[in-house]
């Protein structure tokens, strides 16, 4: 889960992290008064959307008075921001962040993330900051730099130290970046974090180190031990159909083709993705129902994918193994009934309890084409959808 | 001949009164596991499916002289139940559970460092050798003994890649599924190596996904190590970059863990891969003959 640079920001306060001044607006005079407040010679006005090149996108923009706060609010209110992140379609900017301006000597480059290969949190930081970091290990990977933590320690304060040293931080800030360090991975393991990325973070005028951006994702899987991260869920930045799917504990991901998939197992939900495609079909979701799925689950997933105007056809492909076939097949029964299916069903079922699922779909007298493997139903839906 | 399983195998049920585990319990002792325990905080005493019930791992241990669990705890409770099979010395524990916080797993990891337990999963169909023994979740009719082994990061992949071979006449020695989140027990690597040393597995199925570069590294491994042919498949060729496909450790970031780097990287290592997964049967029996190897594992 996402949430917004300003929501970060106030997490990160709380954790005694440095971050400039500033509140959430929601309309040109909420920001103005928010900038009168903050009593700034320069006012940063940021737009809010879950995405990172905001900057570059035209996102950010400097003011130098309260007039000018309220042009660019208005201006970035509403407006549709396409990023290196968003997709050609763009996401429209409803909340803005409204920040003192900072006196930047320079940018650094500090994230926490997950290292598969060593399973343990890793700071990575670098000198090269404001940029994208997948760049800079492109060109110049030896200003990388990693500590890997031991969860039964926690970060220690030699380890940021030596971070603040190799990202050649002044001398004598370093104690300040490694404290900011220090509250950086307490929030984030406080908070079941996934990642953490504070890009840029600066060293201003006044000797001051200071988190500039903040971006946090959260471990879905961790969420059921946070109310407060998950009250910070902003459901305009999301897919409605993805939101319904949350609700169902289903893992729904909207794609742009028109035949709608329902399958049990992220894996085999990904290769009937391929399967389709590899028959010039195109999947219009990804849909895992999941392990313990009950009928009443298959039902709302059915009515989610059909809720798609470009589903032209649906193909289920279902191995059960925990997952019992004639759950999945009174599930489709009840959903197809329920909301009066008129495109093309192809299913295919095997597994635990096969026998007794394809009894209910063939007595369902419901139109529903028997496929006998993956590759066989993918070709028959893609057929079918034509 | 099978790797971690077989038919001495003694099984704990940890979690055994939930619905899930019940369910599955049964399943297992159907296909003829021998499980001796079950763990419930609080039920020890009672005995289901015929299967004593205890309060500890450690008391299970005890009294039955189990060796293997299988973990159904539900995902808050997964991470200490997995420190329990390890505090008890088991020589392996299978976790089914999915959802997991990959912190949780981060703690176990160190946890389990030095300890002699290896962890299967989490988030995992199980481990079966067929004819011998079946630990998790997976239908127990697909598979046949025989003599090619399959790993694989996803559950319901797995399946269909078993049941491919078994309707081929490929029987298999066993089924690892290592499960699909980032911080795992057990991965390729450990498998393979097991596979490799194994006199009853001659060729191995090994099912990767998007996201990480765990396919990558057992291909350098199998390059450099494996005498035995391995054919592939990646899940997710199709997937776009960012979005999570379900199991946590699935996704493209940062332009890492794509589908063409890893195919890349195994087809460089000397493995078929499959171009769907409808074909790893297939694809797995073509080499087979190529290797001279097709009539010894044939089903008879």
């Amino acid at each position: 889960m996402n949430i917004h640079e300003y929501q970060g920001k106030e997490i990160l306060r709380k954790y005694g992290v440095t971050v400039p001044n500033g509140k959430v607006a929601f309309s040109p005079e909420e920001a103005v008064k928010v900038a009168k407040e903050l009593g700034s010679n320069v006012i940063v006005v940021k737009a809010q959307i879950h995405a990172g090149g905001r900057g570059k996108a035209g996102g950010v923009k400097i003011a130098k008075n309260l007039e000018e706060v309220r042009t660019y609010a208005k201006e970035l209110l509403g407006k549709i921001l396409v990023t290196h992140q968003t997709g050609p379609e763009g996401k429209e900017v409803k909340r803005l962040y409204i920040e003192e301006g900072s006196d930047i000597s320079k940018e650094y480059y500090l994230s926490f993330v997950l290292d598969r290969a060593t399973s343990r949190v890793t700071l990575m930081g670098s000198e090269e900051g404001g940029m994208d970091i997948e760049e800079v290990a492109e060109h110049s990977p030896e200003k990388i730099f990693k500590e890997v933590i031991d969860p039964v320690t926690g970060l220690l304060p030699f380890q940021a130290r030596r971070m603040a040293f190799n990202m050649n931080i002044p001398a004598k800030l370093v104690n300040k970046a490694a404290k900011l360090m220090l509250g950086l991975y307490e929030a984030f393991v406080d908070k079941d974090a996934s990642i953490l990325e504070i890009n840029p973070l600066v060293v201003t005028g006044s000797e001051e180190v200071v988190a500039l951006d903040a971006k946090f994702n959260f471990d879905a899987n961790g969420l059921y031990r946070h109310k407060d991260i998950v009250e910070l869920r902003d459901y305009d930045e999301e897919d409605p159909k993805e939101i319904e799917a949350s609700k169902y504990d289903l893992s729904y991901i909207s794609l742009d083709g028109n035949i709608g998939c329902m399958v049990n197992g992220a894996g085999l939900a990904m290769a009937t993705m391929d399967t389709i495609s590899y028959y010039g079909g195109k999947p219009a979701n990804f849909l895992d129902v999941g392990g313990g799925a009950t009928a009443e689950k298959v039902t709302e997933a059915f009515k989610i994918i059909l809720s798609d105007p470009n589903v032209k056809g649906i193909f289920v492909n279902i191995f059960g193994g925990i997952m019992k076939c004639d759950v999945i097949a009174q599930g489709v029964i009840t959903a197809a009934k329920e909301v009066g299916l008129e495109v093309p069903l192809v299913v295919r079922l095997e597994g635990t309890n096969v026998g007794l699922g394809k009894e209910l779909l063939n007595a369902s007298g419901l139109n529903i084409v028997a496929a006998d493997s993956m590759a066989d139903g993918a070709e028959k839906i893609v057929e079918l959808v034509g | 001949m099978s790797v971690y399983i077989n038919e001495d195998t003694k099984v704990i049920v940890q979690g055994i009164t939930g619905e899930t585990a019940l369910f599955h319990t049964k399943q297992m002792l159907e296909y003829g596991t021998k499980i001796v325990a079950g763990v419930t905080p609080g039920k020890g005493g009672q005995v289901i499916e015929g299967v004593p019930v205890f309060n500890t791992v450690e008391d299970a241990v005890k009294v039955t002289g189990a060796n293997v669990s299988v973990i159904y705890v539900p995902a808050p409770f997964a991470a200490d139940a997995i420190m329990e099979a390890v505090d008890a010395e088991l020589d392996l524990t299978i976790c089914i559970t999915e959802h997991i916080p990959v912190l949780d797993m981060v703690k176990v990891k160190r946890y389990m460092e030095g300890k002699k337990t290896r962890l299967v999963g989490p988030n995992c169909p199980g481990v079966i050798s067929a004819d011998e023994c079946k630990i998790g979740i997976m239908p127990g009719y697909i598979h046949t003994k025989g003599h090619v082994g399959v790993v694989s990061r996803s559950g319901t992949l797995t399946y269909e890649a078993v049941h491919q071979l078994t309707q081929a006449g490929i029987g298999q020695s066993t089924a690892v599924g290592i499960g699909g989140d980032p911080v795992n027990g057990t991965n390729f690597i450990d498998v393979l190596s097991e596979f490799n040393n194994d006199p009853e597995t001659y060729a191995v199925v090994m099912i990767g996904e998007i996201g990480g570069t765990a396919e990558e590294e057992a291909a350098e491994w199998i390059k450099a190590n494996m005498t035995k042919p391995v054919v592939g498949f990646i899940g997710g060729q199709t997937a776009p970059p960012g979005k999570r496909m379900g199991h946590a450790g699935a996704i493209i970031s940062g332009g890492k863990g794509t589908a063409k780097d890893k195919i890349k990287a195994m087809n460089e290592a000397g493995i078929e891969v499959a171009p769907t997964p409808s074909v790893i049967g297939e694809t797995l029996i073509k080499v087979i003959k190529e290797k001279g190897l097709y009539e010894q594992c044939k089903t008879h």
